[in-house]
């Protein structure tokens, strides 16, 4: 949904993450929520009640739209969280820990 | 840790009250949870400036003008704790905050003397058909992209609501080489706003730049709506097209992205969970901590400077921030009263000027009462709990409920992790509307700390004395 704008990060290094499963590289320093926004397509939740599509919605540690699971780790508010080398960003379905 | 003052928020208003109070002679601690420092306005000014400067013309002189401010800022005696969520501050000085790195929960308390609020702003939701759908964030969210992450909006996007926001994001768009598909404006009132036009005399620049923006975005031919009537978004499992209406005529724009806006309120649930006195603002259609000119609160402990006082703008935001701190110098006896006269003149001078120049743009663009009490019932108004607004209005009108607080006991509306912040204004104009009474008269939720998440092992780390004692006086 989002892309890199040219000559965005010259000097700054890129990051690799896995986002849904695939390696990508995303600039450093950006949020898990953003490397999502780059790679990981439509919706990054569903959500408990009803099991709708969600995707981030502020950006800045708001609306809780952004949770999702990082490292294993659920309930994670992806737009807080600064990407680190070989970081596992994942969508978070329904309830954090119930496997739909 | 021990502190004379402990600041929440890195930003103008936070920023600048950590270099007035540290000149002051005070010992002072900076939380945020940013990773670094700037608050909305300057945000990731000084990693932007060194790795892709290009983009500074892009974002514009008001962004770069955050540089020097920083640099300032580095170079006082302040402890800064980044990515630092602040959940929770006691009358008895004590501010519990979580470091928010993956899987390293680390938590702790700050112990200061004093404690200055300074949590900014927030965009006002603007909660219409299909907005919760992925493909539709907020215009803030476009522009935080832009500047932490050199990011831009991927395919064909419109913008749509009201404020100076708005603009300005359109136009930093334009420059980017991205410029939207069509910008839809939903409410705006010049003749409403011409009686305050004298308060911005005093601040001739910002009426040119305003207008400055406007013909920014005219040169670029985009297809402007004003006056628009009607907003639904729609799309399976994203946002695929945006219907409106103006004058009567219906329009369909295919999108891939849309970006609301409705302009700021404060973000204030950290300022609204310590209990100080509210009240109702009827310009900036919000609730707003009462302060005096200092920034001091109805609790001796907590003050509150710059947005999250009510809105004042970034450069009215550092000036509150810079009077708010040596306010706190002077109360804890660091600087004798005339010092404190002598010290603040200029900033307070600058604050009368920039709130004097308030109350045009925030009639300028003061919503309009249809996009802040949805009328289609199937507007879903709560995103965390997914209660709509005809939920809200039936229940106030079937079982007489008077309050938002009422409200909770009936349907979870504002019970989930957001805590009220989407949800809250949108149900008090609801309540308020159906009811036929003001939303002063209706209050807004008890917020009670912790105001972020945090788990039992986080409490019991820290031995966390109940809710009562530490947030009641
Ligand atoms: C998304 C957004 C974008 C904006 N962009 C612009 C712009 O480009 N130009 C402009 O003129 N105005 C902009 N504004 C308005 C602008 O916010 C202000 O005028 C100015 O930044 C206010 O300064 P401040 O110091 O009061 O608050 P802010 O700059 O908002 O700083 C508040 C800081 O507090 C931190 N914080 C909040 N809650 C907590 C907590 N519980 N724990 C720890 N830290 C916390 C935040 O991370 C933030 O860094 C924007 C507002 C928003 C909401
Ligand atoms: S996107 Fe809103 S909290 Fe993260």
């Amino acid at each position: 949904m989002f892309k890199l704008l040219p000559e965005s990060n010259p000097l700054a290094p890129a990051v690799t993450v896995v986002v849904n499963g695939r390696s990508v590289a995303v600039p450093q320093g950006c949020s898990a929520a953003a490397a999502m926004l780059m790679h990981g397509g439509g919706s990054t939740r569903t959500t408990p009640v009803s099991g709708e599509a969600r995707a981030p919605y502020c950006m800045m540690g708001l609306c809780y739209e952004c949770l999702m699971e990082i490292d294993g780790e659920p309930n994670q508010q992806g737009c807080l969280v600064i990407v680190r080398e070989g970081m596992h960003i994942n969508p978070q379905l329904g309830k954090p820990g119930v496997k739909p | 840790m021990q502190t004379d003052l402990a600041i929440i928020g890195a930003g103008p208003a936070g920023l600048s009250a950590a270099i007035s109070a540290t000149a002051a002679g005070l010992k002072v601690v900076v939380l945020d949870e940013q990773p670094v420092p700037g608050g909305q306005i300057y945000r990731n000014i000084e990693t932007l400036a060194a790795t892709r400067p290009a983009h500074l013309q892009w974002l514009g002189p008001d962004y770069a003008a955050g540089l020097p401010l920083l640099r300032h800022f580095h170079e006082c005696a302040a402890t800064y704790l980044p990515m630092a969520q602040v959940w929770q501050v006691g009358h008895d000085g004590r501010v519990y905050y979580r470091r928010n790195v993956a899987n390293e929960g680390a938590v702790g308390i700050v112990h200061a003397r004093k404690v200055l609020i300074a949590t900014g702003a927030m965009e006002r939701p603007l909660p219409v058909p299909g907005w919760t759908l992925p493909g539709v964030m907020s215009c803030g969210a476009a522009q935080t992209l832009l500047k932490a992450s050199g990011l831009a909006p991927d395919g064909r996007f419109v913008l749509a609501g009201s404020g100076p926001l708005l603009l300005l994001l359109a136009a930093q768009l334009i420059r980017a080489g991205r410029p939207p598909a069509a910008i839809l404006e939903t409410s705006y009132d010049f003749w409403g706003a011409l009686p305050h036009l004298p308060g911005m005399l005093g601040l001739p620049g910002y009426l040119l730049k305003g207008l400055g923006l406007l013909r920014e975005i005219r040169a670029a031919a985009l297809p402007f709506y004003r006056g628009v009537t009607r907003l639904e978004i729609k799309g399976r499992e994203r946002a695929r097209e945006i219907e409106f209406e103006v004058d009567g005529r219906s329009f369909i724009e295919a999108v891939d992205l849309v970006f609301l806006h409705q302009g700021v309120v404060p973000n204030g649930n950290l300022a609204l969970s310590t209990d100080i006195r509210h009240h109702w603002d009827d310009l900036q259609k919000c609730f707003r901590p009462e302060l005096d000119a200092a920034g001091r609160s109805s609790s001796d402990m907590v003050r509150v400077a710059g947005d999250a006082g009510g809105i004042v703008g970034a450069v009215g935001a550092a000036a509150m921030g810079e009077v708010a701190g040596l306010a706190a110098a002077a109360d804890l006896g660091s600087i004798d009263a005339a010092e404190f006269e002598s010290r603040a003149a200029a900033a307070r001078q600058l604050l009368t000027r920039h709130r004097a120049a308030r109350p045009f743009l925030d009639r300028l663009y003061r919503p309009r009462q249809q996009w802040v009490a949805p009328t289609d019932p199937d507007t879903v108004i709560c995103r965390c709990e997914e209660i709509r607004a005809g939920d809200v209005r039936h229940l106030v009108a079937a079982q007489n409920c008077p309050g938002p607080n009422q409200m909770k006991s009936f349907m979870r509306c504002g019970m989930g992790p957001c805590q009220g912040r989407l949800c809250g204004l949108t149900a008090v104009e609801l309540i308020a509307e159906t009811r036929g009474q003001t939303p002063a008269e209706i209050g807004y939720y008890r917020i009670r700390a912790p105001i972020k998440p945090v788990t039992l092992g986080d409490m019991a780390a820290l031995d966390v004395p109940s809710r009562h004692d530490a947030v009641n006086p």
